[in-house]
């Protein structure tokens, strides 16, 4: 049994139901990610784990133990707000202190553990500071101490880099993910941000309109996904339309071309289908291993320092796809035309 | 031309405002012929009558003060948290002093708790105290929870809540060391406008009977010439130096400097 368990979590505000039969389970010192667009449930199901919603039904075990019942302050949950929401009336030391001051920790023990944590976050010398005199990044990671100086038994992170620049935002979701890792604590953490919950997960939970659409390791999710929703969500896809020729064999044809698919297919001869690639997946020009070349014509071009991401109009579809820059070939002109290939392994068959 | 009237419009407001009070300080002054002198001060300072009213007052005040922070914040603060669409209703609830007279709300109070009533309030003197304390209190609510509402404004109430709460906090942790030390400014300042009202206070105060510094001024004033204009400055000093210590607090709390 998993440490943290989420069992058939329904929510619904009024008549709009926004967490739909979500199932989850997570090991001890694991960090999970809810991945999903704006509105889908993901801030929704951290709170129901908080405790500052109530589920409708269904049931949410800690170690065991069912918390759907108590409140809020009686979880030992740390929680990490967008906002920061440190305390203004107390110092970085008083906020990182909150929580052991409240759990009748002494003073000595109590300063004793502060220290520790304002140098786990890389700040020992901040403590007297008002959160008004921190950046935005200090204030966020004084937020995450005051949060793991209790020892929750589960973390909960709701977008804790969305107000932050992008680069902070990329150095402090590493500093994070080294923290979580140092102190094996048990993390969910909310993002609407693929690269981010690619970069630092254990594991992804793509979300969509209230339902977990997939539950994976971020190479699995990538490579592949089980829907339509969570291919288009995580990553560049290039779709193709293709027409069945005999799905037991997994034969299609893309505009003319005959393909075999590695596994059979579920629709019948004649159906269309759609058939996706990663960019990566794609490459300029005949390549060995890369059994099926179509032609096409360059559109666009864009240089961005290690990677090429060039699009062309291939067989009727506008697709996207990466190649490595070398010193000894420019990229392709456009409007030239040119050959693309790529392994049939690769290809992705989208379902509903 | 503009600028010639709003400067005539300032200059008038400063002579409409100013000359009564230049003249009633200046009156105040003359107790003694031929000569200015603070007679009419040093006599209504020695004044057993003042002192003893004056503490009444004070201490009526300080007690109205302590009441009206501990009905407003806790119930401002949960208006903002779990039931923000009652807020336009308790903001007229806490708007009707200012359209009802205190002599209705006073009257009521005597209808209601007298020696023949079933909470018979008025009977005794510490009874009549309280009464006057509530109604006090309901004199000053528009100008405490307004204070304090704008106050609660400036912090992110619903998400300091939270955050307190996960790290253990219940509601009484949660009142008393997040939501009233960042209201601290807006209930002192509502604590010296509550201040200003108590210490002028007559018709409360006169109908239930009790020895407050309103009643004094006014009975001064049927009685004496010098005296009760010298009250009217010594009163005015006080609300003034109120209005004052309102700045002084809020510019030294540290907390709330350049905040974002
Ligand atoms: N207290 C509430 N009352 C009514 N509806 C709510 C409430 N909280 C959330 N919702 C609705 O529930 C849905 C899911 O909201 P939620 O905040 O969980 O989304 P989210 O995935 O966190 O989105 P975002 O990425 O924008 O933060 C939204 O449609 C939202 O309008
Ligand atoms: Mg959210």
């Amino acid at each position: 049994m998993a440490f943290l368990d989420i069992e058939h979590l329904e929510k619904a505000f009024g008549i709009l139901r926004v967490v739909k039969d979500f199932n989850l389970g997570i090991q001890k010192g694991e960090f999970v990610s809810l991945l999903g667009p704006s509105g889908c449930g993901k801030t929704t199901v951290l709170r129901m784990v908080a405790g500052f919603e109530t589920p409708n039904s269904g049931a949410i075990r800690i170690d065991g133990k069912d918390v759907v019942n108590q409140r809020p302050n009686q979880r030992n949950i740390g929680m990490v707000f967008q906002a920061y929401a440190l305390f203004p009336n107390l110092t970085v030391a008083q906020n990182v202190g909150f929580g052991l001051k409240i759990k009748g920790v002494g003073r000595a023990d109590q300063d004793i553990r502060v220290a520790e944590m304002l140098r786990l976050i890389g700040l020992p010398d901040l403590g007297n500071r008002y959160p008004f005199q921190l950046s935005g990044g200090q204030q966020q990671r004084v937020a995450l101490a005051r949060a793991l100086a209790v020892k929750p038994s589960v973390l909960l992170l709701d977008e804790p880099l969305s107000a932050l620049d992008a680069k902070i935002r990329v150095s402090l979701r590493t500093e994070i993910r080294e923290i979580q890792q140092k102190l094996g604590i048990t993390t969910i953490f909310v993002t609407h941000d693929q690269e981010e919950a690619l970069s630092i997960s254990d594991r992804i939970v793509v979300m969509n309109g209230g339902i977990a659409e997939q539950v994976g390791a971020p190479f699995e999710i990538y490579n592949r996904p089980n829907t339509k929703f969570v291919a288009n969500f995580v990553g560049t896809l290039n779709t193709f339309d293709a027409a069945v020729l005999d799905p037991a064999a997994g034969r299609v044809s893309l505009a003319g071309t005959e393909i075999t698919l590695p596994q059979p297919l579920v629709s019948l001869t004649g159906d269309r289908i759609a058939l996706a690639l990663r960019p990566e997946a794609l490459h300029l020009g005949r390549f060995e291993g890369r059994e099926v070349v179509l032609p096409g014509v360059i559109t666009d071009v864009h240089f961005l320092g290690s990677v090429i991401r060039v699009r062309a109009d291939v067989a009727g579809a506008s697709v996207a796809l990466d190649t490595f820059n070398r010193a000894d070939t420019p990229p392709p002109p456009v409007g030239a035309a040119a050959e693309v290939s790529f392994s049939a392994a690769d290809l992705i068959v989208l379902g509903g | 031309m503009t600028k010639l009237w709003s400067w005539g419009a300032l200059l008038f407001g400063l002579v409409y405002f100013t000359l009564p009070l230049i003249g009633m300080t200046e009156f105040s002054l003359k107790m003694r012929r031929g000569e200015y002198s603070f007679d009419a001060y040093a006599k209504v300072l020695a004044d057993p009558k003042f002192q003893e009213t004056f503490s009444y007052s004070v201490l009526m005040a300080l007690v109205t003060i302590a009441f009206g922070a501990l009905l407003v914040v806790p119930t401002a603060f949960w208006v903002r948290l779990k039931m923000p669409w009652a807020r336009p209703y308790v903001e007229f609830i806490t708007l009707l002093p200012l359209v009802i007279p205190a002599i209705v709300i006073v009257f009521g109070y005597i209808r209601l708790y007298n020696t023949s009533s079933w909470l018979p309030l008025t009977g005794t003197a510490m009874g009549t105290n309280i009464l006057l304390m509530f109604g006090y209190a309901t004199l000053a609510l528009p100008y405490m929870y307004r204070a304090v509402d704008t106050g609660l404004r400036t912090i992110d109430v619903a998400t300091l809540t939270e955050a307190a709460q996960s790290l253990g906090a219940g509601w009484g942790t949660i009142l008393a060391r997040i939501i009233l030390p960042n209201v601290l400014v807006a209930v002192l300042s509502g604590a010296f406008l509550t201040f200003a009202i108590v210490i002028g206070e007559f018709t409360m105060a006169a109908l239930l009977n009790r020895p407050a510094f309103g009643p004094y001024m006014q009975l001064l004033g049927a009685n004496r010439a010098y005296e009760p204009a010298a009250l009217a400055v010594i009163a005015f000093g006080i609300t003034w130096a109120c209005m004052g210590l309102i700045q002084l607090i809020t510019r030294f709390s540290k907390h709330t400097r350049a905040q974002r």
